[in-house]
């Protein structure tokens, strides 16, 4: 299958982007500058990431729609209030993940993004789910692009007029170069910043607009990076169809509303295991010293018995030190419980700790 | 001291009496991105041409580091363990990785001169 492109692309190469294969994307790891100094560029100042390879999905429909997607997603949408977001999940009967998603109400009906990776097959299923009752349109026609860090509301603000009245986890509509951009206060660094959905003609001047205001452009190494340090999942790595949200540790994202009677699917699963725990839990792991600890490193306690696998794992820049997420067996998930890490035939020794590794505080209300 | 000496692995290696001092290239660098992580190997340790003589790690990924020739591992550089930026800041300097004792010398003939290695590198990379 031929690589895809996003409207980006050519502007990533005219800023010498080394390039990878990401969900049949050609997409940029890394520019120049590299990969920390890009990380920390985004904590700093304001970072700009081309995630439109990602999902946008548009599905039309008044309060029947809301009642049947409350029959897939667990969360109380009749009572999510215009504009406003949800981080959620798409599962199968066993609460295995399909994706995850954030969920956003608009007026003619819902916006859902979804991963790159995973959005045919999500448009798939859900269309299956919903029948032909509502309109979905998995829009190609539009990019996204996020914006993050401590000046990214400043330099957003200067070009999309507005903007800094949404409240975290809120959007709106804006009119911007005669076109209408949706826009959140969201993202997936840890950081204060947005995400723009923008039509794919418009998008490179107004990401070339966010460069000329002193926003630089910032790879997959340094979103990963970021996104690690803030604890945040990453689907394929810390979520797939073998777990469920209670083993991820996402019980906060699951609607306290829809525990009690269920209804969605998966939520027998997912009540039981809120009622009984789950037996593996995803957890924050910081290695002693400098060793790195990447993906599918074995985790052991000090009998030789593996309790757990790493997910993801790598050094994070404004730690200043080797980071890692992983699921351990329930009984080693306290914090500070000691685990031993097997790195190229020898065990290190490493700590479970507390989620996240890095932590600022997001823009909760400005009104 | 010798002419640097390359290998195919990106490693450089000059030679002083019977002790090989070696490193890895700047393109090897470049190749690699920020370095986060480095081991050596220990000291007094023998270790064979061409076999794994040490890990870097960059934010990406772990890449292992190859020794161009055989001999004992006499010194090792702390410094870039402690600090692994210094491989980035200053490769074919400050940043060397291990002293070998040379058991044979002939072993240095098989290796690329600078000009035969940038060709070499601008090859591998394109």
């Amino acid at each position: 299958m031929e690589i895809k492109k996003t409207s980006l692309n050519k502007l990533h190469q005219s800023n010498n982007a080394k390039f990878v294969e990401f969900a049949g994307y050609e997409m940029p790891i890394q520019y120049s500058k590299g990969i920390i100094e890009e990380h920390k560029f985004t904590r700093s100042h304001s970072g700009i990431f081309d995630v439109s390879h990602m999902g946008q999905l548009f599905i039309y429909g008044d309060e029947s729609l809301t009642e049947e997607l409350e029959k897939i997603f667990p969360l109380d949408l009749k009572n999510l209030k215009l504009n406003c977001s949800k981080y959620s999940f798409l599962m199968n009967e066993d609460a295995g993940i399909y994706d995850d998603l954030i969920i956003t109400k608009i007026e003619e009906g819902y916006l859902i993004i979804l991963n790159a990776a995973c959005k045919d097959k999500d448009f798939e299923i859900l269309s299956n789910l919903l029948g032909s009752k509502f309109k979905m349109n998995l829009d190609n026609n539009r990019s996204l692009i996020a914006i993050q860090g401590p000046k990214s509301v400043e330099i957003l603000n200067s070009i999309i007029n507005g903007v800094d009245q949404l409240n975290f986890m809120t959007g709106n509509w804006f009119d911007s170069d005669n076109q209408k951009l949706f826009v959140t206060r969201s993202g997936y660094t840890g950081e204060d910043g947005f995400e723009i959905s923008i039509s794919n003609d418009k998008a490179e001047k107004f990401v070339e607009n966010l460069i000329e205001k002193g926003a630089q452009l910032i790879g997959l190494g340094a979103r990963d990076t970021l996104r690690l340090e803030a604890g945040l999942c990453l689907y394929g790595h810390e979520l797939d169809i073998n777990k469920t949200p209670v083993e991820a540790n996402l019980r906060w994202a699951i609607s306290k509303s829809r525990l009690s009677n269920g209804g969605f699917i998966g939520s027998k699963k997912i009540m039981n295991q809120m009622q009984d725990g789950a037996n593996q839990i995803r957890v924050g792991i910081k290695p002693e010293g400098r060793l790195i600890a990447r993906e599918k490193t074995k985790i052991f306690d000090d009998t030789d018995t593996q309790i757990g696998e790493i997910t993801s794992g790598t050094f994070g820049p404004s730690v200043n030190g080797p980071i890692a997420m992983g699921y351990v067996n329930k009984e080693f998930s306290k914090v500070d419980t000691k685990i031993l890490l097997e790195v190229r035939g020898k065990k290190h020794p490493a700590n479970v700790c507390a989620l996240p590794f890095y932590k600022k505080n997001y823009v909760k209300g400005v009104n | 001291m010798s002419e640097v000496k390359f290998s195919k692995e990106h490693e450089w290696i000059t030679l002083e009496g019977d002790v090989a001092t070696i490193g890895i290239t700047k393109h090897a660098t470049e190749m690699l991105g920020d370095i986060v992580f480095a081991e050596l190997p220990e000291k007094g340790s023998n270790v064979e041409k061409d076999g794994t003589a040490g890990v870097v790690e960059s934010t990406k990924a772990a890449s292992d580091v190859y020794t161009p020739v055989s001999g004992e591992v006499v010194d090792t550089n702390q410094a870039i363990v402690d600090d692994p930026s210094k491989i980035n800041e200053d490769p074919e300097g400050s940043a060397w990785f291990f002293k070998l004792k040379m058991k044979d010398q002939s072993e240095m003939e098989s290796l690329m001169n600078k000009e035969e290695y940038d060709k070499f590198a601008k090859e591998s990379a394109s």
